[in-house]
């Protein structure tokens, strides 16, 4: 009985010295963010990071405003001073200025900011002025758990520039109430013949938006639409479209360019496969909620995430501020992949191949480096490293404001969803898609090559304009194209080529 | 007498003169004439090659340029006779002249990029309270800011609001110190109130008037945070201004080079557009 005993308090004493629940006590106590998963030990825990000494020092960060991105910064910043004795400064700064803010000191050879926020695709300009990620960075333990996905994205060359933060992709976000509640599958059916389920194609997509667009389904009261997109200029409308062509354009049989012919670099922007995207986009006008037009991504989270549209696709912000306990619409939404096509442009054959397509957009997503003229260079890899530590990264992931989505293979395990009180269907629904994506064969990556915000800005301008009646769909990418070669002369058609068989070896599945 | 030395008491302002003045317009012209990027960050000499890109293959920009004078010529009328009109009403000896001159000020002292985010909401198709009040009246919805003709409207009401207390104080400190003797002459005279003012107050004003509308639009001319915080020069490119342009080339895009060389051209337009309006304007308002 006293060896019984004896072995019972030994193990409960072990189990407490080692556990991790251990640290999570000790932790999360004095950093409540932490409190559902504690410290995780790790290179860059709480528990590592308080036995660094940075008294005296000051890290100095720009970030993007609160509360996307803007918000997680601050809140470990301030963890981060606490544990090492650094101060911390950071600015915010609108998203469309993150680009210029850090671009003018950098091209003056001056470091106001040791570290820099910004796209994953400012990468090819930042690239130059940025310190690549240390060795001993790359290979820890919290590292080695990134998607290949998102490695690729922070990496140029093999080289990591940007340390892992955020993961994006776009995908399609559905009211699960609706589209598998029996009564309006009955009367979907009824009136139009057809299936209500997850819209496998833009077609479908649209013709459900049309349907459930403006009137009451939700019986609140409120009228609801179909669909709230990313539709505003200048506000990463480029991004919405590319999700919506790469079904149309992105096809397997012909590898060697999605934005460009790599051969040639001819823009393929204005090949019928965009135009057709451009053409379902344009209808798309006539079932967003009013003023839909002119919605940027903060409108679109707002919208879908309040309940009142039945789609959305975009980042993962909108379905996390969707599902969080003080949404009206929690665990009443749907994940899937975006829309496919029936038909694909050849550009080979300059015909269309009929049959099923797909093709997920990895797009760009938050990203983050380090200043190679900081002096405050370790430092500022130790507060990113923080930043992303794995109970940081759990804890940030389950708010939507924050705009921290998955890019490690653990956060594709539908438990770190359920714990945070999402449905386990829904949950499961989320991490296949997500981890569907990864496996796609036929992935769409962001353009990184130089000049890529001329690029992307031409493309937004003529979408636009195609949007407010201004120029047909043909007529406006047609425009882009013209713009797009005249960019190419500009930056030297050479120089982009190098850059962009970069994201081609990505999309063809060769790096 | 030496008065040489009195020219070093001009070095000062001389210095601020060129620091602030004309190294900027020398630096844009340098600027306008290089390639600067943000794939090649340096002063190179390019020569010409951005004006002549201006001037044969954009046409937004002279887009932008139209739009904005539709923009600020509409602006400014209006400004113009909705400021008089309410100068006039307390100029005269009303009850609470005091209360109305406050309120009627308050718009110009608000933060204006502050208060277009209100007017922002207050217009949004589908949230704004604007819409939702038309609604109750059986109105549809008007789509205030996704509607490329009424959207430029919208940009007009919400800088007609905050910029007609400007004219309204210009013009309200021109009739304060009017003198009185024109108008006991016309008074005496039986002069009917339509009469008094186009024969005597309007020409009267009419110096003041100048001043107020030439200083309102070249005010008017950098339209920028309204259109920026409204409407982001949407839907499609149907409220881009000059000034918004520029900025998306120089601040957005990078093309630092190519940026310079329209804020260049743009300011040589806006100085001899200005001038002849000026010229113009005084030929139709001050008879001798």
């Amino acid at each position: 009985m006293k060896t019984i005993k004896t072995c019972v308090t030994a193990l409960i004493s072990a189990l407490l010295v080692f556990s991790p629940v251990a640290y999570a006590d000790k932790w999360s106590d004095q950093f409540p963010h932490i409190k559902t998963t504690g410290d995780i030990p790790g290179e860059c825990s709480y528990e590592s990071m308080s036995k660094k000494d940075y008294s005296g020092k000051t890290l100095k960060i720009n970030t993007h405003a609160v509360p996307v991105m803007g918000e997680p910064t601050a809140l470990h910043a301030e963890q981060f001073a606490k544990l090492t004795g650094a101060k911390v400064d950071v600015t915010h700064t609108p998203a469309g200025d993150l680009y210029a803010k850090a671009m003018v000191p950098f091209q003056a050879g001056q470091a106001p900011y040791d570290i820099v926020f910004g796209f994953s695709n400012f990468i090819n300009d930042w690239r130059r002025y940025l310190e690549p990620v240390p060795k001993k960075y790359v290979e820890m333990k919290q590292m080695q758990d990134v998607t290949p996905s998102h490695i690729g994205v922070a990496s140029w060359d093999g080289v990591m520039y940007q340390f892992p933060v955020d993961g994006d992709r776009h995908y399609l976000k559905y009211r699960k109430d609706v589209i598998d509640n029996p009564e309006y599958q009955k009367k979907y059916k009824a009136d139009t013949g057809k299936e209500l389920r997850v819209p496998q194609t833009w077609k479908e997509y649209g013709e459900m938006a049309a349907y459930f667009n403006d009137w009451d389904w939700d019986g609140d009261g409120e009228k609801e639409y179909g669909s709230a997109e990313v539709m505003k200029k200048d506000d990463l409308m480029y991004a919405a479209f590319y999700s919506r062509s790469a079904a149309y354009s992105k096809n397997p049989k012909t590898p060697g360019g999605f934005f460009f012919d790599l051969d040639t670099m001819t823009p393929l922007i204005n090949n019928p496969g965009f135009v057709e995207a451009l053409t379902d986009w344009v209808a798309a006008t006539k079932y967003v909620p009013p003023g839909g037009i002119n919605f940027g991504l903060g409108d679109e989270i707002g919208s879908f995430g309040g309940g009142q549209t039945l789609f959305s696709f975009s980042w993962d912000d909108a379905f996390v501020a969707a599902m969080q306990p003080d949404s009206p619409i929690n665990n009443k939404v749907g994940a899937a992949q975006l829309p496919g096509a029936m038909k694909v442009w050849n550009r080979k054959s300059n015909s269309w191949d009929e049959g099923f397509n797909q093709a997920p957009f990895f797009v760009w997503g938050w990203a983050v480096g380090v200043a190679k003229k900081s002096k405050e260079k370790e430092m500022a890899f130790d507060y990113l490293c923080f930043f992303a530590n794995e109970a940081n990264h759990q804890a940030d992931i389950g708010i939507g404001r924050f705009g921290v989505n998955p890019f490690r293979n653990d956060d594709f395990k539908a438990e770190v969803w359920t714990q945070i009180g999402w449905d386990k269907d829904i949950a499961e629904s989320y991490v296949d898609t997500l981890a569907k994506m990864e496996e796609s064969k036929n992935r769409v990556f962001p353009l990184r090559v130089p000049g890529t915000f001329e690029f992307n800005a031409a493309l937004a301008t003529a979408a636009a304009k195609a949007l407010a009646g201004q120029l047909s769909p043909q007529a406006a990418l047609d425009e882009a194209a013209k713009q797009w070669n005249d960019i190419l002369n500009r930056v030297g058609k050479d120089n982009v080529k190098k850059a962009y068989s970069v994201g081609v070896a990505m999309e063809d599945n060769k790096l | 007498m030496n008065f040489k030395h009195k020219f070093v008491f001009l070095f000062p302002g001389l210095f601020v003169l060129i620091g602030i003045l004309i190294f900027p317009i020398i630096f844009t012209i340098r600027l306008s004439l290089s390639g600067w990027n943000s794939y090649t960050p340096e002063m190179n000499f390019i020569g010409i090659t951005n004006y002549i890109r201006l001037f044969t293959d954009d046409p937004r920009f002279w887009e932008s340029f139209f739009r904005l004078s539709f923009l600020s010529v509409t602006t400014v009328i209006l400004q113009y006779v909705i400021g008089f009109a309410l100068a006039l009403m307390v100029w005269r000896e009303i009850k609470f002249k005091r209360f109305f001159r406050v309120i009627f000020l308050i718009p110009m002292m608000t933060t204006p990029v502050i208060m277009t985010v209100i007017w922002r909401t207050f217009f949004h198709e589908s949230l704004g309270p604007v819409n939702d009040l038309l609604g109750n009246l059986g109105v549809k919805p008007i789509l205030w800011l996704s509607d490329p003709v009424i959207a430029k409207f919208t940009v007009i009401i919400v800088e007609v609001w905050q910029w007609t207390p400007f004219m309204f104080l210009l013009l309200l400190a021109g009739l304060l110190s009017l003198p009185k003797e024109p108008f006991l002459a016309a008074a005496i005279d039986g002069a009917s109130p339509f009469r008094k003012f186009v024969y005597v107050t309007f020409p009267l004003m009419a110096p003041i008037s100048i001043g107020a509308i030439i200083i309102r639009l070249i005010e008017a001319s950098k339209i920028m945070d309204t259109v920026f915080v409204l409407t982001s020069g949407g839907p499609g490119t149907a409220t881009e201004t000059s000034s918004f342009y520029i900025y998306i080339k120089g601040l957005r895009e990078f093309q630092m080079g190519y940026a310079a060389t329209l804020s260049f051209t743009y300011l040589v337009i806006m100085i001899i557009s200005l001038t002849i309006i000026a010229k113009v304007l005084t030929k139709l308002m001050i008879k001798e």
